[in-house]
């Protein structure tokens, strides 16, 4: 019982602080957390292979052991292992760009995002192509036939004489 | 060995055999590239041979290393590889869109000059993108699927931040983040499915899982589809697409939108139909189908840059495979099956054609672009083309595919079903919707018209991402890029003339696709052909 229930724990507890770990902004932290549930991860699967036990070679003993290791888990947990290093040594070096880039290292909101949520709303719902920009305001003859006319009377969207 | 034999494992190897070759010859890029478009012909040649050997002699299974089942069933202690008909169809289809993604990015980078891109690492990563896409679709174990994500993941995050401008590596980081939690939760499945039924060979689970309580297979599926359902993008697991894929470069973008949703597609068949048959999860997979749909092209509806708006569609056409694979009849299976082929086509196509509208035009957002049906009369044959195809107008693929759906929804009659075939028709008809706005915008307004139209983006890039370095400049001063490159130009109507053929041959198609449903749905084939013979 003892023998699955600490592992048990021991995940549980990794997995946690990952997850809370993830949940923060910062790149390092997450990076951390991803590093802590992949470990969690590991040792779930070398606990679910069952109990210790004689390496798995032919004619190999381990003290008086009567059941033999899985490897299969064993391999599975290196090839995890091997991927979340190179996985994590490429989130450093974005993690470096990015503090290079932005002299900061927090993730930032999508900038087109928070500007449109922090439109109130008639502004937000009327946000298109079809607002034409007031840098240029410009039209061919027929003017803009996909735009409503009434937008056309507004005093910023005046046609210019020509 | 058969010939099957031989063939199976060469769409990984070749593939990983150019990337080490492209790298090593970084210096030379003439040579970098006769190596990649070489690997990736024999992929397409390969995949090609192996179609037509699955379909007269059904699936096909290796060993890898000849570690085969052993004698007191313990099953295949080795790597198997497994070809049926599905996997057969994908790996040809993703050939095509390999080959022809590269040929675009060549012509581009041979076009536009690439001495300061750094494309001594684009064609290798590509590679090795591609020999993960083919790893996936090969695997017939649990734990070769998850490093053939791992390896076509690693390629894309590669890819994806490829120059690392600002944009790119926010986007970067949101992406690697959100695709290594799903990875991770694809492990925790497979360690939760080692406990339950002590192996991760898929035919031998699919014998194992019947033993297990419905209540656990339950929960081991729905690990695995949270998983899965990251990688292709299925609502309410979808918001990260369209904030990573539209500041990648566009043959990046193109091939990732064609392939890498599509392989979590293909995953989410396999798990459902081999190894949980019994369709304990269908309405919550319908459920997510219809909010996918309809959610994503609502967000389609609402953008201005024709990227972002690609990229929402994509999510909604994914609901479109779920809705298919979720119904459980051979019907709705052999309909997403050629959903599947005919999506990844049209979408690879459609970004392609959004590479050559930034190029021509200096702009992606519809509040700039104007009055390209003038201007360029083939691009806007090669915009319009794809884009009734992806809405679904008769006679087009799409238009049958949907159909195919829409009636195996009908077949099902339960009240979820319908409403899935009325959500069907509304994303159908929005997307038309969507096709027809940038149709109507880009294309046949004149520039002038457009709120932003003065403004462009300066030079035409290849892979870097050179809006950060330099501001919008007046359309009229920009240098002027001549015409279309021929090599840029070429793959994309290679493209178009595949989807076409998915049109003309659809016939054949849907008896292939019908054939490919009956063996995914029907577990047994699969199973002896890997166990070879054992039930």
């Amino acid at each position: 019982m003892t023998n699955y229930l600490v592992p048990l724990i021991i995940i549980g507890g990794l997995t946690s602080s990952g997850v809370y770990l993830l949940l923060s902004r910062n790149l390092t932290r997450m990076l951390l957390g991803l590093l802590l549930v992949g470990n969690a991860v590991n040792l779930l699967i070398i606990t679910v292979g069952g109990p210790s036990g004689n390496p798995p070679i032919r004619g190999r003993s381990s003290g008086s052991e009567t059941n033999t290791a899985d490897p299969l888990a064993q391999g599975m947990i290196l090839t995890a292992i091997v991927i979340a290093m190179g996985i994590a040594a490429f989130v450093l070096a974005l993690t470096y760009r990015s503090f290079r880039l932005t002299i900061e290292e927090e993730v930032p909101d999508d900038a087109e995002d928070t500007r449109v949520s922090n439109l109130p709303d008639d502004e937000a719902s009327s946000v298109g192509e079809d607002r034409p920009h007031p840098r240029d305001t410009r039209s061919s003859e027929t003017g803009d036939i996909e735009g409503p006319d009434e937008l056309d009377a507004l005093p910023e969207n005046r046609k210019p004489k020509r | 060995m058969s010939a099957a034999g031989v063939l199976m494992p060469l769409p990984v190897l070749i593939p990983l055999i150019g990337a080490a070759l492209t790298l090593a010859a970084g210096r030379k890029p003439r040579l970098q590239r006769v190596i990649a478009l070489v690997a990736l012909t024999a992929v397409l040649a390969c995949s090609a041979a192996l179609i037509y050997l699955t379909d007269r002699h059904g699936t096909q299974a290796l060993q890898v290393g000849g570690w085969g089942p052993t004698p007191d069933g313990l099953g295949p202690l080795g790597i198997t590889l497994v070809v049926d008909r599905l996997s057969a169809l994908m790996l040809v289809v993703s050939a095509i869109v390999l080959l022809a993604v590269v040929f675009y990015a060549i012509g581009q980078g041979i076009r536009d000059g690439d001495d300061r891109q750094p494309v001594s690492i684009f064609l290798p990563t590509y590679l090795v993108l591609s020999a993960g896409v083919c790893t996936a679709f090969l695997a017939g174990d649990l734990f070769n699927l998850y490093v053939g994500f791992e390896v076509l993941l690693s390629a894309s995050f590669v890819l994806l931040t490829i120059g690392a401008s600002k944009d790119r590596v926010r986007a970067g980081i949101s992406y690697v983040m959100v695709s290594m939690v799903s990875s991770l939760i694809f492990l925790i499945g497979l360690a939760l499915i080692y406990a339950a039924a002590g192996t991760l060979n898929m035919a031998e689970l699919s014998v194992r899982l019947e033993g297990v309580s419905a209540g656990t297979r339950s929960a081991l599926f729905a690990v695995l589809l949270v998983a899965f359902g990251i990688k292709a993008a299925v609502f309410p697991l979808s918001t990260w697409l369209p904030d990573a894929y539209p500041t990648a470069p566009a043959p990046v973008t193109a091939v990732f939108a064609g392939l890498l949703t599509k392989v979590g597609v293909y995953a989410i068949i396999r798990a459902h139909s081999l190894l949980f048959p019994h369709g304990g999860l269908d309405s919550v997979l319908l459920v997510a189908a219809l909010l996918t749909m309809l959610v994503g092209i609502l967000g389609a509806v609402a953008q201005n840059d024709i990227k972002r708006l690609l990229s929402f569609t994509l999510v909604s056409h994914i609901g479109y495979m779920v809705f298919g694979v979720a119904l459980s009849s051979r019907l709705g299976m052999s309909g997403a099956i050629f959903y599947v082929a005919h999506h990844i086509i049209v979408q690879t196509t459609l970004f392609l054609v959004v590479g050559l509208i930034e190029r021509q035009a200096g702009a992606s957002t519809l509040r700039r672009l104007g009055g390209l049906a003038a201007a360029s009369p083939v691009l806007a044959f090669v915009f319009i083309v794809p884009a009734l195809n992806l809405g679904g107008i008769p006679p087009f693929s799409g238009f049958i595919g949907k159909v195919a759906l829409l009636e195996a929804g009908t077949q099902d009659a339960s009240v979820l079903a319908w409403l899935l075939v009325a959500g069907g028709v509304v994303t159908s008809l929005l997307t038309l919707y969507v096709v027809a706005r940038v149709w109507t915008r880009a294309f046949w307004r004149a520039r002038i018209d457009a709120p932003e139209g003065a403004l462009s983006d300066a030079i035409p890039s290849a892979l870097l991402d050179e809006t950060e370095h330099s501001d919008d400049i007046a359309f009229d001063d920009r240098d002027d890029v001549g015409r279309i490159p021929a090599g840029m130009l070429i793959p994309t109507l290679c493209l178009i003339v595949v989807g076409l053929a998915l049109t003309v041959a659809a016939g054949p198609i849907f008896g292939y696709t019908d054939r490919a449903a009956t063996e995914v749905l029907d577990a047994s084939q699969y199973i002896s052909a890997v166990l070879g013979g054992r039930p």
